[in-house]
């Protein structure tokens, strides 16, 4: 068994070797308070990368999710400053319910009109932004605007961590179940690895492909207040090209382009993979320019990897059984 | 990876008893619908602005198209071979920031453009090594060289920019050949009808068409399908080498983030001109007339003094429209 076969494995490895080099030269990035800055800085890109997961296992691609992020967090904080009484339970409900909505536009465009999921992401992407122009006409809603308790909410801290962390957690866990032990979980898995045989079990790979749409948008709406809230400011270029950062994750944690591949622990791992880096690139002095240009490499390293992974010798038998049918 | 999904089994082919006559298929095509919409658009604009039918208003519009539309050809020719490029925005700032650094060492115009042109170049081969040799899916590859590419500029330029380029490589993206015909205009003419007889009229591009319909059978009919990937790869990256050379030129300046978004027009003007995105099928006179709609159309909507990123929603709009509208209708006379 080769470890490169464990993309878990090689990521905690690889993430532990980064912490100690860091921690070589600077012994405070890795002090306990640190890491869980850290854990809590990355929260908005675990949960994103949870949700395109589900998208890329269905041989689809989600690249609006950062405009519908923004879009969510224009409107929940619009509604913060029309009504800043509203208990920020039913904020967050609502700002899920947004995003699940979006997402649906997304997987029926897919589903119904059989639409390649690129196109349909790459044009709802710009349209959620344009949107966020013509609901808040261009303008900032700036941290006064906001309630403190709309603001505060990501902020208390439970257990010594912060609400972003523990809903953070509570969504890799949420996953982590939908994923191994549910119908739904198991169809995603079953509808990209093989569609045709999946349709021969009676799993609808169409609404397959729509339910992982449904549950990247609600991801993406409730990462959407989280975000707003967090940063309390809200604009229309937000979290712009964050897509690529949430599809980086995704290759990073050894999700399979071609569908079927995957797993939750790789998504979080390779979000965390990024996270770490975000966090010590000023930390050892580097100028936080080359980031793009990191996560870019690093893409195109794990999409290799992926690659030399995949072929392995079941693999091939298929491929000839799937070109012979 | 093609974009095709494998899991569209296309239907049995339905052969006709009677084959339509060319005028009549012609009527028919795409592109006749694209060229009537593109006229309907035009008379709009010409009611809906007094500025709008005016020769240097006019000449002016064509800036809306012609730099995207050099990428479209190369890109409308990648696609229908069944792969995509995304970094071609990323390629276009990755040149310009090239160039402004070959400018700050004191190279003249000529040294200028090749430099943009060669370091488009090694981007395209840079992807399609990546794609044909290692065997990556596209779509990922080039994500991960959108990410790569515009990072390189940022590491350059950080929040800065280069400005004063040379007076005579002001040419190439605000000179005029004649008249109001501008020297964009000049090259996207060029570039259309070589794209043109490439595609529609050579070995190469029967071999493209081959290849995106099956590269399987392409393969075994004896095409060198990595090798023409490989090449339409190249092309790429040297279109957008050339766009980069105009934009820069026209711009007068070089940002970071310099054709940001950019890559989203090019691929929406392809499939706008009838290009499937699943590969196969596609022309470049569709191609050159989606991109003169969507010049006219951003044009007019600027006229109108609609904001930029409210264009953005009928390019979105467009794109997603352009596939949805037909499936709709084959849906509804289905059933």
């Amino acid at each position: 068994m080769s470890i490169l076969k464990h993309r878990e494995t090689l990521l905690v490895a690889v993430i532990a070797a980064m912490l100690a080099l860091i921690a070589s030269r600077f012994p405070g990035f890795v002090t306990p308070g640190n890491l869980a800055a850290v854990f809590t800085d990355t929260a908005p890109l675990m949960i994103l990368a949870l949700g395109q997961m589900a998208v890329i296992l269905t041989r689809c691609i989600d690249l609006s999710v950062a405009a519908n992020l923004a879009l969510t967090g224009m409107a929940v904080a619009l509604l913060n400053t029309v009504a800043p009484g509203l208990p920020v339970v039913l904020t967050i409900a609502l700002a899920i319910g947004m995003g699940a909505l979006m997402g649906a536009i997304n997987g029926l465009l897919v589903w119904k009109l059989d639409i390649p999921s690129i196109v349909v992401t790459l044009g709802t992407m710009t349209i959620f932004r344009g949107i966020i122009f013509l609901i808040s006409d261009g303008q900032w809603v700036n941290a006064h605007e906001m309630s403190a308790n709309f603001t505060g909410f990501p902020r208390i801290e439970i257990l010594g961590l912060p609400v972003l962390a523990w809903i953070a957690i509570i969504a890799i866990a949420a996953m982590g179940l939908v994923m191994s032990r549910t119908v739904l979980g198991r169809s995603i898995f079953a509808a990209g690895s093989n569609p045709h045989a999946a349709a021969y079990t009676g799993i609808d790979v169409g609404r397959t492909q729509f339910a992982a749409f449904v549950i990247s948008g609600a991801l993406a709406g409730l990462t959407g207040y989280l975000w707003i809230a967090r940063y309390a400011v809200a604009y229309v270029d937000i979290a712009g090209g964050f897509e690529l950062d949430v599809v980086a994750a995704c290759v990073i944690g050894g999700i399979s382009i071609a569908g079927g591949v995957g797993t939750v622990a790789g998504a979080v791992l390779g979000a965390l993979f990024l996270g770490v880096i975000k966090n010590a690139l000023p930390v050892v002095d580097i100028s936080p320019f080359w980031q793009l240009a990191i996560s870019g490499a690093a893409i195109l390293i794990a999409v290799a990897f992926n690659a030399r992974a995949g072929r392995s010798k079941g693999r091939v038998i298929l491929k000839s059984a799937e070109h012979a049918a | 990876m093609s974009l095709a999904d494998p899991d569209m089994v296309p239907a049995p082919r339905q052969i006709p008893d009677r084959l339509a006559s060319p005028a009549a298929k012609l009527l028919k095509s795409w592109e006749s619908l694209l060229l009537l919409v593109a006229v309907a658009v035009f008379i709009l604009n010409s009611f809906a602005s007094p500025y709008f039918l005016d020769a240097w208003s006019l000449s002016d519009a064509t800036f809306n198209f012609t730099e995207k539309a050099m990428i479209a050809f190369a890109m409308a020719l990648l696609i229908i071979a069944g792969e995509i490029d995304l970094s071609v925005a990323s390629i276009i700032a990755l040149c310009s920031t090239a160039m402004g650094v070959v400018m700050q060492m004191g190279g003249g115009t000529g040294a200028l453009v090749f430099t943009g042109l060669a370091v488009g170049l090694s981007c395209g081969a840079f992807n399609g090594l990546l794609v044909t040799r290692l065997g990556l899916p596209s779509i990922v590859v080039t994500i991960g060289t959108m990410s790569l590419f515009r990072g390189i500029s940022y590491i350059v330029l950080g929040d800065g920019a280069f400005r004063g380029y040379p007076e005579g490589f002001a040419w190439f993206g605000q000179g005029y050949v004649f008249w109001v015909i501008t020297v964009e205009m000049v090259i996207f003419t060029l570039l259309a009808i070589v794209f043109g007889v490439v595609l529609h009229k050579t070995n190469f591009g029967r071999q493209v068409y081959a290849i995106g319909n099956n590269s399987t059978a392409a393969l075994f009919s004896g095409i060198r399908v990595q090798r023409v990937k490989m090449i339409l790869f190249l092309l790429t990256g040297l279109m957008s080498g050339l766009a980069a050379v105009c934009l820069t030129s026209r711009l007068g300046s070089t940002r970071p983030s310099i054709a940001s978004g950019m890559e989203l027009e090019v691929v929406t003007m392809v499939v706008l001109g009838g290009v499937s995105i699943l590969g196969g099928s596609g022309s470049i006179p569709g191609v050159v007339i989606a991109a003169i709609l969507m010049g006219l159309v951003t044009f007019g909507l600027g006229l109108l003094n609609v904001p930029g990123i409210v264009m953005s929603i009928f390019i979105g709009l467009m794109l997603i429209g352009v596939i949805a509208v037909p499936r709709l209708f084959k849906m509804a006379r289905g059933k």
